[in-house]
């Protein structure tokens, strides 16, 4: 066999994670229109003026048009085919506790190595286990609200503390913002809610699992992160998705406030269904993602670890408002097979000596596209910002490609701007040299990529660091040569 | 131990090695000599299963295993180390990080049980010493901005940890300034012994003065020309190769 089909075969590896839970699902049908939204928004019970700001959004979204400027190709989707609820059946009685979670459910999140019972015991992280729309899981929530911490489905929150939601929803991405915003604004389904009241540091990393498992059902997750002044939260979201063969369409909107000395470290671990080795199917994962740092001396920071997806657009984003904030941009995204991913960040800084750092490693396989795009922008009254960019590209193999799209604006002549980007290819000479030293050649592809990734793995909180590692193992088994 | 028997060897087409005949005996030094472009450094690759040579007639047996049908990393559980002449740098992985994972790997093909962080600790500090790298030299990338001499002590280094029965050193001399050069010679020293076999590939007798051969073979134009003991690797330093070129009449 010779090298290059090697690769072919690793990189060809299937989707580990494909499989289907058969649960009744209470789906609404296909289709969009004031009615739909209408409906949503009384299945969850919402007030009125929730409902009107899901009718601003979609009377806004009747006006625009898909964004085409991301460097992806996909046949254009039918939004009118797309069913815009869906929940399991067992959430209308509400489970209590894990022993009330469908079996079934809990079954798939073992498959996935999620068992919650032990996260709960083991590794006390509480979880708001996301499965299709409605959360049907919250742990360690007690513990939380001992220390004043929210954290609950945004459903919830908006029923629980419609005065906090109705103050910061929209506050960071406004419901005009784009396309796929507009959209999620219009329809969103759930999602996570959390607030760090003043001077508090959360005493656990918040974890939410999501997971997309109705077939033909857009997801559209919102959250919502406010950390008061000088409060401390690690929020980590990760997620898998079952094999099938539409395509999906995934437009979530996160939204993170932080005020005067807060700090918000936001990871994600994000392996949806990438499409088959031909590129049939797939998640399309249309993000919205950014980060007010409204306060002075707060700190927001991204940390992404992207394998999944058939389509990715998506740019976790900081507005470093506050003087002397920070934002911090952290990211692995690897495509293979037809995977395709846009992504990159935006950080604008409108206060005094903002810093930001951005560290994009993109890592493109079989025939992936890969493009890091990035916007620094530096505001007139910005005095003495500086930003460090650097993105590196990995190829593997030769049918994939590579692309970098920086832009800088800079209206302020105090900045310090520093750009540094590389492309290569994994060498024969690195394989060959791992090889001779005994190690096999897919082992020694992941221990190339590995310390490809290594400078953004090591901003991941430690467990999901483990998680990353086996992640970039599983996705690459088998990829080079 | 090694034995390579006409072998013959071609690059896109272009015959290289040309009838290669080399029997070396357990715990035996054989220094390989020859101008520029002779195929030495193809030999070396070659034995150690580099892609991109087509071999065209002969064998290489070792231990009376059948290299050519072994790849790479088979070849190195089997003791194969080759000491490369441009050691690569992989960023990020941490040099140390890489010798453990080739060493249980070799461990785990023998059957045996894999070092633990603690007891591979302990054996990679004292072979550091052996060619005196310190320990944070061991924590950095592979080969990660290492000078050259600091490459060509790592591959040594790494040799005494793998603990090989069949070295090659690929030109460790070249590039070396006398310190480095007699550093590197006293690590090849002590790591030589009676199950150990030792190839090296070398332009200069300057380093054999510091290791000294049991046998010294002159590759030119594809093929082993001469073969001596050290005095001959003393007359190619004062004559050239063109005497030995001329006697075998090519």
């Amino acid at each position: 066999m010779s090298e290059n089909t090697q690769v072919e075969d690793l990189v060809g590896k299937q989707y580990e994670a494909g499989f289907v839970t058969d649960i009744e699902q209470e789906t609404l049908p296909p289709g969009l229109n004031e009615d739909v939204i209408r409906h949503i928004s009384a299945k969850k019970d919402e007030p009125e003026w929730l409902l009107d700001w899901r009718l601003a959004a979609f009377e806004h979204w009747k006006t625009m048009s898909e964004p085409n400027w991301a460097h992806v190709k996909f046949s254009a989707i039918d939004y009118q085919a797309i069913s815009y609820f869906s929940a399991p059946k067992s959430s209308e009685d509400g489970p209590k506790s894990l022993d009330e979670v469908d079996p079934k459910l809990l079954e798939t999140y073992k498959k996935l190595g999620i068992p919650l019972h032990e996260q709960e015991m083991l590794a006390g992280v509480a979880v708001d286990a996301i499965f299709d729309s409605v959360s049907v899981a919250t742990t360690f929530k007690g513990k939380l609200k001992d220390a004043g911490v929210i954290f609950c489905p945004i459903s919830e929150a908006v029923r629980d503390y419609p005065e906090l939601v109705r103050k910061y929803l929209g506050s960071v991405v406004p419901t005009t913002d784009n396309f796929y915003a507009a959209l999620n604004s219009a329809v969103f389904t759930d999602g996570s809610f959390v607030f760090i009241p003043k001077g508090v540091r959360c005493p656990m990393e918040l974890s939410t699992y999501f997971r997309i498992n109705a077939a033909n059902t857009g997801q559209f997750e919102r959250t919502l992160i406010i950390a008061e002044e000088g409060s401390h939260v690690s929020y980590l979201e990760g997620c898998t998705a079952p094999q099938r063969d539409e395509n999906q369409l995934h437009a979530a909107v996160v939204e993170l406030v932080a005020l005067d000395d807060a700090q918000i470290k936001y990871s994600t671990v994000q392996n949806w269904y990438p499409g088959d080795e031909n590129g049939v199917g797939g998640i399309y994962n249309f993000v919205t993602k950014r980060g007010d740092c409204r306060g002075a001396r707060s700190r927001i920071s991204w940390t992404q670890v992207e394998t999944g997806s058939a389509i990715t657009w998506k740019y976790p984003s900081c507005i470093l408002r506050g003087d002397d904030s920070v934002g911090e941009f952290y990211s692995v995204a690897l495509t293979k097979m037809h995977q395709q991913a846009d992504t990159g960040t935006k950080m604008v800084h409108l206060g005094k000596n903002t810093t930001s750092t951005i560290i994009s490693k993109g890592i493109a396989a079989g025939f992936g596209q890969q493009s890091y795009r990035g916007l620094v922008h530096i505001g007139k009254n910005a005095d003495g910002a500086r930003n460090h960019t650097q993105c590196d590209s990995l190829l593997l193999g030769s049918n994939c490609g590579a692309h970098t799209f920086p832009y800088v604006e800079v209206k302020n002549p105090t900045a310090t701007m520093e750009h540094e980007a590389t492309t290569s290819k994994i060498g024969d000479d690195q394989l060959f040299y791992c090889r001779q030293r005994g190690i096999s050649e897919e082992d020694a592809v992941n221990l190339i990529v590995n310390g490809f990734c290594k400078d953004v793995f090591n901003n991941l909180p430690m467990e999901f660091a483990v998680e990353a590692n086996r992640l970039m193992e599983v996705s690459l088994e088998g990829a080079v040569g | 131990m090694l034995k390579i028997d006409d072998l013959h060897v071609a690059v896109d087409g272009k015959e290289i090695l040309k009838g290669i005949d080399l029997h070396i005996g357990a715990g035996e030094v054989h220094a390989i000599m020859g101008p520029n472009g002779s195929g030495k450094s193809t030999l070396a690759n070659v034995i150690a299963g580099r892609d991109g040579y087509e071999i065209t007639a002969g064998s290489i047996r070792f231990h009376n295993n059948d290299l050519l049908e072994m790849n790479p990393e088979e070849r190195a559980w089997a003791g194969v180390f080759l000491a490369f002449q441009y050691p690569v740098e992989i960023p990020g992985v941490n040099n140390v990080y890489l010798l453990k994972a080739g060493l249980n790997a070799r461990r785990k093909a023998a059957g045996l049980s894999e070092l633990d962080a603690i007891e591979f600790m302990q054996l990679v500090r004292e072979k550091a010493r052996l060619v005196e790298l310190d320990d944070a030299f061991l924590s950095r990338g592979v080969n990660e901005g290492f000078s050259g001499g600091e490459k060509k002590r790592n591959e040594i280094f790494q040799m005494a940890v793998l603990e090989p029965t069949l070295a090659i050193l690929d030109e460790t001399d070249s590039g070396l300034d006398i310190d480095a050069l007699r550093v590197v010679a006293k690590g090849v020293n002590a790591l030589r012994s009676a199950e150990r076999s030792i190839v090296m590939v070398t332009h200069y007798q300057r380093l054999l003065d510091y290791i000294e051969p049991d046998a010294v073979h002159v590759l030119a134009d594809g093929r082993i020309l001469k073969s001596g003991d050290k005095h001959l690797a003393l007359e190619l330093e004062k004559r050239g190769y063109d005497w030995v070129r001329e006697e075998a009449n090519v």
